[in-house]
């Protein structure tokens, strides 16, 4: 049931123009995110050569790539997810799920799932871009490895949030907007405390990939991502629940 | 081999809801057999779209007990709606999906195994008319097929009851008449209950009427039994030469004299005996050339009217009477 109601929201996203615009557009500005780090390293690369251990492509490349894309999906991510149950509810679709033999962590996790599938089609292009470099060298696969968890950790909770934000309204702009503020609010607390132990950091998505980005796995890390994702959906439940019994 | 489906397929009992303070339903309790069609009526507002809502699982009752085929909604949900089709008042469609596309997903989701899908959905295509659709975009359907895709939605896993609000609402005459056609076929082997303001269709198509009235069911019956309550037993005569109102009044077994015009008389009488024959002699008899006599008919509409006038005189509006 789960993978009927993925599917179902995969096919609806690709069953509109939008969701090929926007397709378009993203694959545009990470290949020219893409040449213009690579541009950097080939300027570089005279001096890195002189230096004695020097950073490899996969670095000097991968790291900045992933972190612009941490950024952009935190811009990204609420326009998807405002569709989810707020559209639906607008549109008097979601009267369809309720009614329907499901539990409600079906409901939440087929769409869950569903726009975890479609970020990570969309997001695929990038390890692929790198992975041609693998033509011409040496690649770091662990550090690729890393980012790409990383990555789907934090896509992970962003959506899991912007899920719970769509719950909470019939009007998708709303869901958009809150869960933009929210994001973005997460991401100001950690950068503007320059302390480097204020516990603003902690609860920045953002912040715990930076070890991702880096290459370093932290369990601890990981378990920030889960546990935010897991409140996130429990709640959604919570909210739908709730809906029944207050209409 | 023992009956595995009740003959009872949906109960509710003693159902209330309120939304804040105000008292939405009190104390519903209805009743559905197999083979039954059942006509909810009632005003804007009476709160028969709340009911279905809480039938189905969309909205938890405040206190009460709902039964699908013997299972209890509030304890096994799944279950229990695995045996119900619902078509809410806007149809429930994911427009940007085709019509086929959109059942397929509906079958799944409501547990019709992977291999009767197909026949499902030539199936009920056929049953509501679109054959000629299945690969058009929802969203770009005229409203009229956008109801017809949300009745298919609610039949095709072929559910024990069938719950529809107002479904032949956005309809042309013609598919009206097929709609209520189809809900006709279905009521013989399913339960259906709908939802409408028209009273025509209840006429037509149901077996039993509920009407309710702010939140509270205030008549239940047949729909034939229906026409008979508050029927008025008379007729209109029309008479060329119609002598004074006072000499129709004196014939035997005539309650009431009512003239509409000149010529016109509304004659009411006592049920029992019927003075249309000693009209008819005394007619000839004085020479009062009779044009017309039409019984006077009670419609549904007037019973309708005159139940729910009844119950607003003796009651005041509980919406917004505070709990």
């Amino acid at each position: 049931m789960i993978r009927l109601l993925a599917m179902r929201e995969i096919r609806s996203l690709f069953a509109m123009p939008s969701t090929w615009f926007m397709l378009a557009i993203l694959q545009f500005i990470f290949s020219w995110f893409f040449l213009n780090t690579l541009q950097t390293f080939l300027d570089l690369q005279p001096q890195l050569a002189q230096l004695a251990n020097a950073p490899g492509v996969t670095s000097i490349v991968t790291t900045p790539l992933f972190n612009m894309v941490a950024l952009l999906l935190m811009m990204l991510v609420p326009m998807f997810t405002m569709r989810l149950i707020a559209e639906e509810r607008r549109n008097q679709s979601f009267v369809l799920l309720l009614s329907a033999p499901l539990s409600t962590y079906q409901i939440v996790l087929g769409k869950f799932f569903g726009l975890m599938i479609f970020l990570a089609l969309l997001t695929s292009s990038i390890p692929l871009m790198i992975w041609t470099l693998a033509l011409g060298t040496e690649l770091d696969y662990g550090l690729l490895l890393g980012n790409l968890v990383g990555l789907l950790l934090l896509t992970a909770s962003y959506v899991s949030l912007g899920l719970y934000i769509s719950s909470l309204t019939a009007q998708p702009v709303i869901a958009a907007i809150g869960t933009l503020a929210v994001l973005v609010g997460l991401w100001l607390a950690d950068i503007a405390s320059t302390v480097a132990s204020a516990p603003w950091h902690l609860i920045s998505p953002l912040y715990h990939f930076q070890n991702f980005n880096t290459g370093l796995l932290d369990s601890s890390d990981a378990t920030f991502f889960m546990l935010f994702s897991i409140v996130c959906l429990l709640l959604t439940m919570r909210r739908i629940n709730n809906n029944r019994i207050y209409g | 081999m023992f009956k595995a489906t009740p003959d009872i397929t949906l109960s509710a009992c003693n159902l209330t809801r309120h939304f804040g303070n105000h008292l939405i339903i009190q104390n519903v309790s209805l009743e559905m057999r197999r083979g039954e069609v059942l006509g909810l009526l009632g005003q804007n507002g009476a709160g028969k779209t709340t009911t279905m809502q809480m039938l189905t699982g969309c909205l938890t009752p405040n206190s009460g007990k709902i039964e699908i085929c013997g299972i209890n909604l509030s304890q096994q949900p799944v279950l229990a709606k695995s045996n119900l089709g619902y078509l809410p008042e806007t149809p429930p469609l994911y427009r940007e999906l085709c019509v086929n596309e959109y059942l397929t997903f509906v079958a799944r989701l409501r547990g019709v195994k992977p291999p009767a899908i197909a026949d499902a959905l030539t199936q009920t295509k056929q049953s509501c008319g679109l054959e000629s659709v299945s690969n058009k975009i929802i969203g770009t359907l005229s409203k009229g097929y956008q109801q017809r895709v949300g009745i298919a939605q609610a039949i095709i896993h072929k559910p024990t009851v069938i719950i529809l609000d107002e479904p032949t609402v956005g309809l042309d005459p013609g598919q009206i008449r097929e709609i209520r056609a189809l809900i006709r076929e279905l009521g013989n082997q399913h339960s259906v209950i709908l939802s409408t303001h028209l009273l025509s269709e209840v006429e037509s198509v149901c077996d039993r009427v509920e009407i309710m009235q702010h939140g509270k069911l205030i008549y239940s019956d047949t729909s034939a039994h229906m026409r008979e309550h508050g029927k008025v037993s008379g007729f209109i005569v029309d008479l060329r030469n119609p002598p004074p109102p006072s000499a129709l009044a004196d014939i035997a077994g005539i309650s009431h004299v009512e003239p509409l015009s000149e010529t016109k008389f509304r004659i009411l009488h006592k049920s029992a005996d019927n003075p249309k024959s000693t009209l008819l002699t005394l007619a000839e008899q004085h020479n009062w050339q009779l044009e017309q006599l039409t019984p006077l008919h009670a419609s549904l509409e007037d019973v309708y009217v005159k139940i729910t006038s009844a119950e607003n005189a003796n009651d005041k509006p509980p919406t917004g009477t505070p709990i």
